[in-house]
């Protein structure tokens, strides 16, 4: 499994990729693996306004859902339409084609406070997982 | 690999969807003649007129329809068939009287806004199998209102909300074990409350001091199944009570394993205050692919006069009447009255047992408990405390190979089986909930052993063939990801649209 | 005992084989003090033939040969004998849930075809594989609603069946949904000036029956479009599903609440029924209940499967979108055969049949002095009268001659005093009706 050294992790397998003041969110390869397939993602509309460590959403497997943490607070500017017809997408390509939403980010302070590679694969190396 | 005795294959019929066998024209049911002037549909109808019928809708002559479903139903497995060792469901034999009575004029033929005084025969099986079910349960009231178990469910928390409600405060949380089935957490949150979960000790059964704590002054209610989803009689129950009545919560509990219970003890002896029935499990009304079924709630003293309406009073002279003037009442729960058609199946049930139905719930327990002596060793058993009327076991020795409850419950398929529950309780990962219930003779229980030991060594030695299973089926495993991905609800042929 | 499999033989091997002496030592864990000592009070055991003598006896006791004029949300229509055939089948009714595909094929693509026909019936786009009722399949799709909307106020018709507003108001009762109700104007339709003076962008829902409780058709195309217009949706609740065979469908409502007892299924004293909800694909992951839906395993055979489980309560537990589980599956699935063997044209035959029937009996019974039509509005086979007497006591007079008479609608509507509500299907015969005609010529004449 990879974890991109440009981005930042969060406890709840959220990465985020940071340009300026724009964020991109998705899941991580380890969440999407332990998912399974997916069916359905649930996102916010654009101009929603997200809060750090909050849920933006939920994604379905056939037998299970997760709720989806915001990894910074900020305003949604984009959301991924083509995960409605090929949610398939994030399984395929967690970091690339399978992103959720971008948002302008309001407090860029809250990124620091999140994981980077190395840590992120020591804390799931932690919890027991393989990858 | 396993040699299977109790089932082999057989040519069965294909059958395409009935509106691919349809044909303009055709017809299965001819009307009697109509006996007053027609009338004109567009005159009387003006712009509410639907010109040429329902668009799409089949047309088959007679014996195309009842071969059509004929064959739909040879796919399927079946009680009559065999066993279906389903946890918490008592899948028991369907007694075929049952549905005689059922359907008898004079019974089925009855509108439930007929006067009272045409209606006593139905007011009559009403309050014999009040009584039964109140002798059954040692409870003091009895609602045979709720159509299944989970608005049983909500019916009881609802009774319990109207009480504390009355006493000046709702209170805000319904406390529900992690091992509860999942009509329970969500009709808490249907009735209003906020759901708080309660730890599993490591013997599986509720731990007592943790509960203690966990019950203040803003808990309503706990919501108990006992004997628990693993089977396991809650020892401590009438403590458990103690503990929620000091603080003046009630002890809910959901009576899917009361097939464990009956003849036995009554959970109105051991501190139960309200409780929901499923008569589809116990009192062997029929599944029917999914319902219906009924869920009648029995209750103590304290929360009868919050009861849904209508009431089955009894007036001077013994006369029964259907009573809806109940200002306390949390209101009707459901048009007309109960699924009165399973209440008479379930009477039915009943009265062919009488004062020896103990003797069900013995043999359900004896079942349940060989099953487990020829099952344990082979199958991990995490919480082994002893069983009731249903056993739990995990895949975890299994896993080591690659195979999951579910594979092996697939292969179960291929020996002549229904599977048992996968995947539930959530407290025992990869779960086999095995409930074989006293319609099982020592043969289907000993031909059940063997598939499920053959299974376990195959799942050792060739952990492709179960992985793969099953074999023997009419279409193999379904791609459960497009159906929930890509859903295609209904036929969608040229001429659908209404 | 006859459904008990054991001989004592067996009975004392299995426990040898246990290593219990007794079947008492298997309940060991139950502490002595909760254990019965003494077999309960129960009547019986019956054998068969008592057991079918005991109902025999009570249906005696019931309403046999009367002719029965009652319609208020359950209606007699005739049945066939292959519907009965078919759900006697013991691989219909003896089976579980079809959550093992692979051996539920048929219930799977019975449920499937259930589906498919709703929706042609409701011009709808998807519907759920069955609820319990008329009743809470309204109430559900009320809660649905607001879901949906994320509004708060919900207003239901006064004309929306009476109890259907009893269990609403007891499911909302401990939420935030307020429930206002609109009037009818003196057609029997709603009253469209009070719709839309409460009509304002906090409102979820407009709830209408149609044919509503006073027998009037109450849904229109333009109705959808007002509610619409306050970005509000249309539920439309039906209680008499034979009215869709030569009634325009409700298809510009957003949701649909059907009670599906007409397909074939007994009036058995309250239950059971089959509810239904149909509603636009976009809101199929809002609404409750089962789905079956179509898919093909890895040799692309085609097969059915229950799916979008992920909003039930088995998945998402406190979260779900109902707590439904059981439903009233083998009912579907007999009005699934009712209506394949009614087919299109059978239908709409039997639609017009009822139609005519009503249109009769309205015509002779609105020639007996003293005897008005209520609502001047469109009607299928129910509709409202104003007697010279209390219906009550026309009623009771009624009996006597072995008839059971229309439905008193005063205590349901305060306002409506006199007023009865005649429903006539296609088993109520023309003589029924002449006799009706004459027993109440004779209840209503003047004493001499």
């Amino acid at each position: 499994m990879t974890y991109p050294a440009a981005l930042r992790y969060t406890k709840d397998h959220e990465w985020i990729g940071v340009n300026g003041e724009l964020g991109t969110v998705g899941l991580t390869d380890h969440a999407q693996s332990q998912l399974g397939d997916v069916v359905f993602v649930e996102l916010p509309k654009s101009g929603a306004k997200l809060e750090a460590g909050k849920p933006l959403g939920t994604v379905e497997s056939v037998k299970a859902v997760f709720e989806i943490y915001a990894p910074a607070s900020g305003e949604v500017t984009e959301v991924n339409d083509d995960l409605a017809n090929a949610p398939e997408k994030i399984n395929q390509d967690p970091y690339g084609a399978g992103w959720l939403v971008k948002l302008r980010l309001s407090n860029r302070a809250e990124i620091t406070g999140l994981m980077d590679a190395e840590a992120y694969e020591s804390y799931l190396a932690g919890q027991g997982a393989s990858c | 690999m396993g040699k299977i005795r109790k089932a082999s294959t057989h040519v069965n019929q294909n059958e395409g969807l009935i509106f691919e066998k349809s044909s303009p024209g055709k017809r299965a049911f001819d009307l009697p003649q109509l006996d007053v002037p027609a009338v004109d549909p567009q005159k009387a109808l003006g712009v509410h007129y639907r010109a040429g019928g329902v668009g799409g809708f089949p047309e088959v002559s007679e014996i195309e329809a009842l071969r059509h479903f004929t064959r739909l139903s040879t796919w399927n497995y079946a009680i009559d068939l065999g066993m279906y060792p389903l946890g918490s469901c008592t899948m028991k034999y369907n007694p075929r009287v049952n549905e005689l009575v059922a359907r008898l004029d004079g019974i089925a033929t009855e509108h439930p806004l007929q006067p009272e005084d045409l209606s006593k025969g139905c007011l009559r099986i009403l309050r014999l199998l009040e009584t039964c079910l109140l002798e059954i349960t040692g409870m003091d009231a009895i609602t045979l209102q709720p159509a299944a178990g989970a608005q049983g469910e909500l019916t009881g928390l609802l009774l319990i909300r109207a009480y504390l409600q009355s006493q000046g405060n709702a209170r805000s949380k319904v406390l529900v074990p992690d091992s509860a089935h999942g009509t329970n957490p969500a009709t808490a949150v249907m009735s209003g409350y906020l759901v708080e979960n309660v730890k599993s000790d490591s013997d599986g059964q509720i731990d007592v001091e943790r509960l203690t704590e966990q019950v203040t002054d803003d808990v309503a209610a706990l919501m108990i199944t006992n004997p628990s989803t693993l089977g396991i009689f809650e020892q401590r129950i009438s403590e458990i009570a103690e503990i929620l009545h000091t603080r003046g919560a009630f002890l809910y509990m959901d009576g899917a394993n009361m097939n464990a219970l009956a003849g036995v003890t009554r959970p109105g002896d051991f501190g139960v205050d309200v409780m929901h029935l499923n008569l589809h499990k116990t009192f062997s009304t029929p599944h029917g692919g999914g319902g219906p079924g009924a869920g009648p709630v029995a209750m103590k003293k304290i929360l009868e006069p919050f009861r849904p309406v209508p009431v089955l009073v009894e007036k001077e002279e013994g006369e029964l009447a259907l009573d809806e003037a109940r200002p306390r009442s949390i209101g009707r729960v459901k048009a007309f009255s109960g699924n009165f058609g399973v209440l008479v199946r379930a009477l039915a049930y009943i009265l062919a047992y009488g004062p020896g139905i103990r003797q069900a719930t013995e043999d359900a327990v004896l079942n349940a408990n060989y099953i487990r002596k020829h099952l344990e060793g082979i199958f991990e058993l995490r919480y082994s405390l002893p069983s009731m009327h249903e056993v739990v076991f995990s895949d975890a020795l299994q896993k080591q190979k690659g195979i999951n409850t579910m594979d092996i419950a697939k292969r179960l398929i291929d020996y002549g089986f229904h599977p048992y529950t996968t995947a539930f309780p959530l407290i025992v990962p990869g779960a086999l909930m095995i409930e074989p219930t006293e319609s099982e003779s020592k043969e289907e229980c000993d031909l059940f052993i063997e598939a499920m030991r053959a299974i376990a060594q195959e799942a050792a030695l060739v952990p492709e063939l179960v992985k793969q299973a099953p074999h023997s089926t009419r279409i193999g495993r379904l791609d459960e990801v497009a159906a929930a991905r890509k859903p295609v609800l209904r036929w969608k042929g040229s001429d659908s649209s209404a | 005992m006859r459904y008990l499999p054991k001989s004592p033989i067996e009975r004392q091997d299995m426990l040898a084989a246990i290593g219990a002496k007794s079947v008492e030592e298997l309940f060991s864990r139950i502490p002595v003090r909760h254990r019965l000592r003494e077999a309960l009070k129960l009547p019986g055991p019956y054998s068969e033939a008592e057991l079918i003598e005991y109902f025999k006896d009570r249906s005696r006791e019931n309403s046999l040969g009367y002719s029965s004029f009652l319609g208020g949300g359950i209606y007699r229509h005739l049945q066939s004998v292959i519907t009965e055939t078919v759900i006697q089948r013991g691989e219909f009714l003896t089976s579980y849930t079809p959550y093992q595909a692979e051996i539920s094929q048929g219930t799977l693509q019975a449920i499937f075809e259930f589906q498919t026909l709703m929706c042609q019936l409701t011009g709808q786009e998807v519907a759920n594989a069955s609820m319990w009722d008329g009743s809470t399949a309204t109430t559900e799709a009320v809660l649905m609603a607001e879901r949906v909307t994320k509004r708060q106020r919900v207003l239901v018709a006064y004309s929306l069946h009476p109890q259907y507003r009893d269990v609403l108001r007891t499911y909302v009762r401990n939420s935030q949904l307020q429930v206002e109700e609109i009037g009818f104007g003196g057609d029997g339709r709603i009253d469209l000036e009070a719709l839309e003076a409460s009509l304002r962008e906090d409102v979820a829902a407009l709830v209408v029956q149609s044919p509503n409780f006073l027998g009037v058709i109450d849904y229109s195309p333009e109705l959808a479009e007002r509610v619409h217009r306050a970005g509000a949706l249309l539920v439309v609740a039906v209680s008499e599903g034979v009215s869709l065979g030569v009634v325009r469908a409700p298809a510009d409502a957003d949701i649909v609440a059907l009670e599906g007892q007409s397909f074939g299924l007994a009036p058995s004293y309250g239950g059971p029924y089959v509810g239904v909800i149909a509603t636009r694909e976009e809101f199929v992951r809002q609404m409750p209940g089962r789905l079956a839906g179509q898919t093909a395993d890895a040799q692309g055979r085609r097969g059915f499967v229950l799916t979008l489980a992920t909003r039930e309560q088995h998945i998402r537990r406190e979260k779900a979108t109902s707590n439904i589980c059981t439903n009233q599956a083998l009912c579907a699935l007999a009005a699934t055969v009712h209506l394949t063997l009614l087919g299109k044209e059978g239908l709409r035959e039997l639609a017009e049949q009822n139609l005519s029937k009503a249109h009769f009996a309205l015509g002779e019974l609105t020639k007996i002095p003293g005897i008005r039509r209520a609502f001047d509005a469109p009607f299928f086979n129910e509709f409202a009268i104003v007697l010279p007497q209390p219906v009550e006591t026309v009623n009771r007079r009624l009996l006597t001659h072995k008839i059971i008479g229309p439905l008193a609608l005063e205590s349901s509507y305060p306002t409506l005093g006199r007023h009865a509500l005649v429903c006539v299907t296609e088993i109520t015969s023309r003589k029924q009706i002449e006799e009706l005609i004459s027993a109440l010529r004779t209840v209503l004449a003047p004493d001499p």
